[in-house]
């Protein structure tokens, strides 16, 4: 899908943060980046978004020219909802953007609302629903144009430790279902490790892709219980701490 | 309910204090009237101070509406133009620190027409809340949803229509309430600056007529009109944000 080679993004405030990055992504990726603050993983999300553009290197995709808008879905660390509007116009949004009236887009707004398990908070607004739910609201607002390609900027870590898990289940669920490429940045060894398909770790000062690490782990009801899980753990860990040393 | 009831409670025992305080202590009414005198004056002359409250009241909405109308846009087309916020930002500011009794003369000099001068003094004072809370506002949604925008390729005017208006809106309610009071102050300051040479039917000029003559009762009367009326305009412009809220479905 996309071939990111030798990007460098510096910010105008001197902070170099992302240095010589190289990463493929491939059509139904599951891929986390994974590391610790200032490790330049939101920077990169931003960049194959096209919310910024690198310094130097290239993005290269292999359709030859950048997604259309509604071709990428971006989900944020908050469910950043519009307070004023219900769920189904949250979720209606990008499809408005697009000149889409709210009639023609009923159906793909019910389709992807019941999707993520918000049947009946159609007309409910972000401040009557819990963080989770309003978490699912952003997915669902992500995933209402069918992207090729999903982007999350630690979209869980706000969220309670039950909450957290049940979304990242359902998440899995839904990558399965909907066969799009996931690139999902965590600063949690085990989200990674429980949620993608391969893991790439990042360093900081300056940002950069350290190593990626392929996972094998099956995923399950009790995927947490899985050897395989608890041993990918340990490993990331390892690598992680030598590579910070 | 004992808490809502409280201030009335308060104000009913003031009066009663008041009263028997002017009696037994025989204070010249040209002094300080008692609340009976104050109101025995009132319905000596209803027609003429409600009259003059109309008036009153009159150049304190006009002023609002164009303070909302002036504030309101002027905050859009900076929220839409660096250019734009640069050129204006430093002149709002100096329209709001200088001192409208220092200005209101002259303005009633080059304005001439006395109902129109005392707009323009109302009208400063009020353009300022509006002004700086719309700008606020348009400026409030997090940068996370601008860039949601952007993705979705939506230029300035729809990032404008949906998400920097709206969220707008809140912000210039408030700023509406807070103005609502200050136009009622600015009118009042400058038909008081403007005195006989002025519109000559406001209430505050009816406060200088009543104190040359040395009608204490009257211009106590006068007083409790202003002091009504700037508590209704608080309160009737905040249960109308309210309701303006509610429609919008963000109440």
């Amino acid at each position: 899908m996309l071939t990111i080679s030798s990007v460098g993004r510096r910010f105008p405030t001197g902070t170099e943060a992302l240095r010589d990055a190289s990463l493929r992504l491939n059509a139904g990726d599951f891929v986390a980046l994974l590391g610790p603050s200032g490790c330049g993983k939101s920077t990169l999300l931003r960049l194959i978004a096209g919310l910024d553009r690198p310094d130097s290197g290239t993005l290269t995709w292999d359709a030859g020219q950048p997604p259309a808008p509604g071709e990428v879905g971006y989900v944020f660390q908050d469910a950043t909802l519009l307070p004023w509007a219900s769920t189904a116009d949250n979720v209606w949004l990008p499809l408005r953007l697009r000149g889409i009236s709210r009639d023609q887009a009923e159906p793909a707004i019910a389709a992807v609302l019941a999707r993520v398990g918000l049947k009946g908070f159609e007309s409910s607004r972000p401040r009557q629903l819990s963080g989770g739910m309003r978490m699912r609201v952003s997915i669902a607002r992500a995933l209402v144009t069918k992207p090729r390609l999903l982007l999350m900027d630690e979209p869980f870590a706000a969220l309670d430790e039950f909450t957290r898990h049940k979304l990242q289940a359902d998440l899995l669920a839904l990558h399965a279902s909907i066969g799009c490429t996931v690139v999902f940045v965590t600063h949690s060894i085990y989200e990674a490790a429980f949620l993608a398909r391969r893991v790439v770790l990042m360093t900081p000062r300056p940002g950069r892709i350290a190593r990626e690490m392929d996972s094998s782990v099956s995923h399950s009801a009790d995927t947490r219980l899985d050897p395989a899980y608890a041993a990918l753990v340990a490993e990331i860990s390892q690598a992680m701490e030598a590579e910070l040393r | 309910m004992i808490p809502r009831i409280a201030p009335f409670f308060f104000g009913l025992l003031a009066l009663v204090l008041w009263e028997s305080v002017v009696r037994l202590a025989e204070v010249p009414v040209y002094i300080l009237p008692g609340p009976l005198a104050v109101v025995g004056a009132f319905l000596a002359d209803p027609g003429g101070l409600l009259v003059s409250l109309a008036s009153t009241l009159t150049v304190t909405f006009v002023a609002l509406l164009v303070a909302a109308v002036l504030g309101g846009s002027m905050a859009i087309a900076m929220a839409t133009s660096r250019m734009a916020q640069a050129a204006i930002q430093p002149w709002a500011v100096a329209l709001q620190v200088t001192p409208l009794p220092a200005i209101a003369p002259l303005i009633i000099i080059w304005v001439g027409d006395p109902f129109t001068s005392l707009v323009v003094c109302a009208t400063i004072v009020a353009f300022f809340p509006l002004f700086a809370n719309t700008a606020t506002g348009l400026a409030s949604p997090p940068p996370e949803l601008g860039d949601l925008f952007g993705l979705y390729g939506a230029g300035r005017w729809k990032t404008l229509v949906l998400l920097r208006l709206p969220a707008a809106l809140p912000y210039f309610l408030s700023g509406l309430r807070i103005s609502g009071g200050l136009a009622l102050v600015g009118a009042v300051v400058a038909e008081l600056v403007a005195g006989s040479g002025g519109f000559a039917s406001g209430l505050a000029y009816r406060i200088l007529e009543a104190s040359f003559r040395l009608e204490m009762p009257r211009m106590f009367a006068a007083l409790v009109l202003l002091a009504v009326a700037g508590i209704s305009i608080n309160f009737g412009l905040g249960a109308f944000g309210r309701a303006v809220l509610r429609r919008w479905g963000d109440g």
